[in-house]
This record gives C-alpha cells, sequence and structure tokens, in this order.
C-alpha cells in the first residue's frame, strides 16, 4: 500500500498560487497568459504577495487585477511608471511592478518611462511588447516592424515616414538609473524559462534595492497579426527576434552606479 | 509514469502545446465544444508515452494543462 502512494504520480506542473482561478480574457495564443503565469510564479517563490503592489498599464493586460492575487492600481494610459514611483516612495517595503505594453510604455508614456529609470526607482517593469496597439485594434507602435502592415500602416511601417521600431531595453540600459535591463520571449519551451529566470531576477533585484528593473518579454498578438496562435510565435522567432535581440543588457552588481 | 490533465473549460484550442509536445500526444478535438465555443485539446496517450517535460503546460498561455509524474 505504501509503494502504491509513493508510486502515485505527484502534480509538478500547475497554476500558481497567485494566479487566481479565473479563465484569461485574452485571445486564442495570446502571451499575456504566459507573461501573467510568470509574474504570479516569480510572486509565489519569493513569498511576496501580501506586499507586492502591482500597477497595470492600459492596454490588453489591464485586467492585471482580475488575475493576480495582490493589490493592483490602475494609471492612467502611459502613467504606470510615475504612479509606481510614487506607490514605491510611500511604501518602500512592498515590491512594486509595472505591467504594460508598447503602445502604452513606448509612445504615450515613454516620457514618465524614461525618467522613472534614470532617477533609478525601485521598481520592476514588465514591458510586453507585442509590435502594436493591441486593444484599440492593432494599429501601429513605436516597435511596429518596418514593412509591418496595421490598421494605420496599411502599406507597411516605412522609416521615412513613420521612423524605426525603437528598442527600448537598449535605449534604458544606457540610463545610470538602470539597475537589471533585458529582453526575453515566450515562444518557446526555452524562450519561457529564460523569461521567468529574467522576471524573477529583477524582483530579486528590486528586493535588494538595487534600483530600476526592466524586462521587455517580445510577446504575440495572433489577433491584430492576422495569424494563429503557431504562426504567430513562428514571427516572434522570425522577424521580431533578429530586430530585437534577446538577452541581458545590463546587470549592475552595486546599489548605484559607482 | 506521467500524464497531463487539460481543463477543457479554459482551453482556446490555440495549438501551442500541440505545437510543443514532440510526442505528438495532444490532439485537437474536433467533435467536441466547451463553454467558451472552442474545440478543445485532448491527450491521447495509449502507450504511456508521456515524459512529463513540462513543455506544453509551460507554453499554455490560459494555465489549463497540469502535469502529474
Ligand atoms: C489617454 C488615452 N489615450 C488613448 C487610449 C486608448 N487606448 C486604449 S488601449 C490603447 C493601446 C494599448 O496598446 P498596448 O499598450 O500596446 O497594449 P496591448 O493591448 O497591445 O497589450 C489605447 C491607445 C486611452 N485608453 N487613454
Ligand atoms: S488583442 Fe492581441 S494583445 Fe490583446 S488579448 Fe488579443 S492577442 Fe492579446
Amino acid at each position: 500500500m505504501t509503494t502504491e502512494a509513493k508510486d502515485k504520480p505527484k502534480k509538478v506542473y500547475g497554476r500558481p498560487e497567485s494566479l487566481k482561478d479565473v479563465g484569461f480574457h485574452f485571445c486564442p495564443g495570446c502571451n499575456h497568459g504566459n507573461v501573467h503565469k510568470m509574474v504570479a510564479e516569480a510572486i509565489d517563490e519569493f513569498g511576496v504577495r501580501e506586499k507586492t503592489i502591482g500597477v497595470a498599464g492600459v492596454g490588453c493586460g489591464v485586467f492585471l487585477y482580475n488575475y493576480i492575487d495582490i493589490d493592483v492600481l490602475e494609471a492612467p494610459h502611459g502613467r504606470a511608471c510615475a504612479e509606481a514611483t510614487g506607490v514605491s516612495r510611500v511604501h518602500p517595503d512592498h515590491v512594486v511592478f509595472t505591467y504594460q505594453g508598447d503602445g502604452d510604455l513606448a509612445a504615450i508614456g515613454i516620457a514618465e518611462t524614461i525618467h522613472a529609470a534614470n532617477r533609478g526607482e525601485h521598481i520592476t517593469v514588465l514591458f510586453v511588447n507585442n509590435t502594436v496597439y493591441g486593444m484599440t485594434g492593432g494599429q501601429m507602435a513605436p516597435t511596429t516592424l518596418l514593412g509591418q502592415k496595421t490598421t494605420t500602416s496599411p502599406y507597411g511601417r516605412e522609416f521615412m515616414g513613420e521612423g524605426y521600431p525603437i528598442k527600448m531595453a537598449e535605449m534604458l540600459a544606457t540610463l545610470e538609473g538602470t539597475a537589471f535591463v533585458a529582453r526575453v520571449a515566450c515562444n518557446t519551451p526555452k524562450n519561457i524559462m529564460a523569461a521567468k529566470r529574467a522576471i524573477k531576477k529583477a524582483f530579486k533585484m528590486q528586493i535588494d534595492k538595487m534600483g530600476f528593473t526592466f524586462v521587455e518579454i517580445l510577446s504575440a498578438c495572433p489577433t491584430n497579426w492576422g495569424m494563429d496562435a503557431v504562426t504567430a510565435n513562428k514571427r516572434v522567432e522570425e522577424e521580431m527576434i533578429p530586430y530585437f535581440p534577446l538577452g541581458i543588457l545590463k546587470e549592475r552588481t552595486t546599489a548605484d552606479y559607482l | 509514469m506521467a500524464y497531463v490533465k487539460i481543463n477543457k473549460d479554459r482551453c482556446k484550442g490555440c495549438g501551442l502545446c500541440i505545437q510543443n509536445c514532440k510526442l505528438a500526444l495532444l490532439v485537437i478535438v474536433e467533435d467536441e465544444l466547451n463553454v467558451l465555443g472552442y474545440h478543445p485539446v485532448g491527450f491521447v496517450d495509449g502507450e504511456g508515452e508521456c515524459k512529463g517535460c513540462k513543455f506544453c503546460a509551460e507554453t499554455c498561455p490560459d494555465c489549463a494543462i497540469e502535469v502529474y509524474k
């Protein structure tokens, strides 16, 4: 009988404790779900659920409060880093992170993001880059790739009129205020593992008061790319990763730049 | 022996798990419809081949797969 009990398969993978048992509203194959899962896993790993505060930007990630079992504030479009600055200064003992899309962070909110990073605020910024404004129907974002057709670039993005896709991670890595900057993807199990490690590292460095931590997560938006989920993940590999290379761009070992 | 449990009513049939199962143990069940209106994925492992590698569950954006090992 005991051997039977011992041999009974154990659950080795399931819903993280901090992820509420409700279904996501995301489209089939949308990587926002993967990122939510990773955030919940990181919160569970550090046991900080009671003292984590999320700030959700505007976009498909706006319903963060529905899914992760923590306190979440909503920020006006693009202002998540400014709001998180306030939260983290009032609650220095809390873990504070923002969850923002590329339309939110790299367009309307680029000033807030750069200044929060430059001030080295003790927050973690999770930047979900899917190269479009997902929630509003797939308009061009600052990160839209050259040649990519969107509802507002029907002939494909051209640098002559619309400029080049912004590489946020590289840009923020140049600032002295940032302690950790990484770019990850969730299109393959291997990339998902690396993404989880980067998010955990960012949370850990924030807990250790190392400064501003930033993780850009390349994601698929199958709906607005007009593809099925499998093809969209292939596009991440073949088109996004060559332009937005993955890896840790910066990892500071001391609390300030000296 | 390892196996996976699929929460069929959470599945949106995106097919990412199918693509990532190297042993092809997951299939879309065409004659089934879940509460969301999708054809959910089913686990077919007659020979007990599943290794419990978790690739399907890791890639599932809807957290609909549990892995037992
Ligand atoms: C001040 C303001 N301007 C415009 C909008 C409309 N709006 C809602 S979501 C969104 C874009 C979000 O895109 P992104 O940040 O890329 O997130 P995604 O939906 O792709 O995850 C816009 C422009 C708004 N809510 N508030
Ligand atoms: S519109 Fe795009 S980003 Fe929004 S839920 Fe659908 S796939 Fe995800």
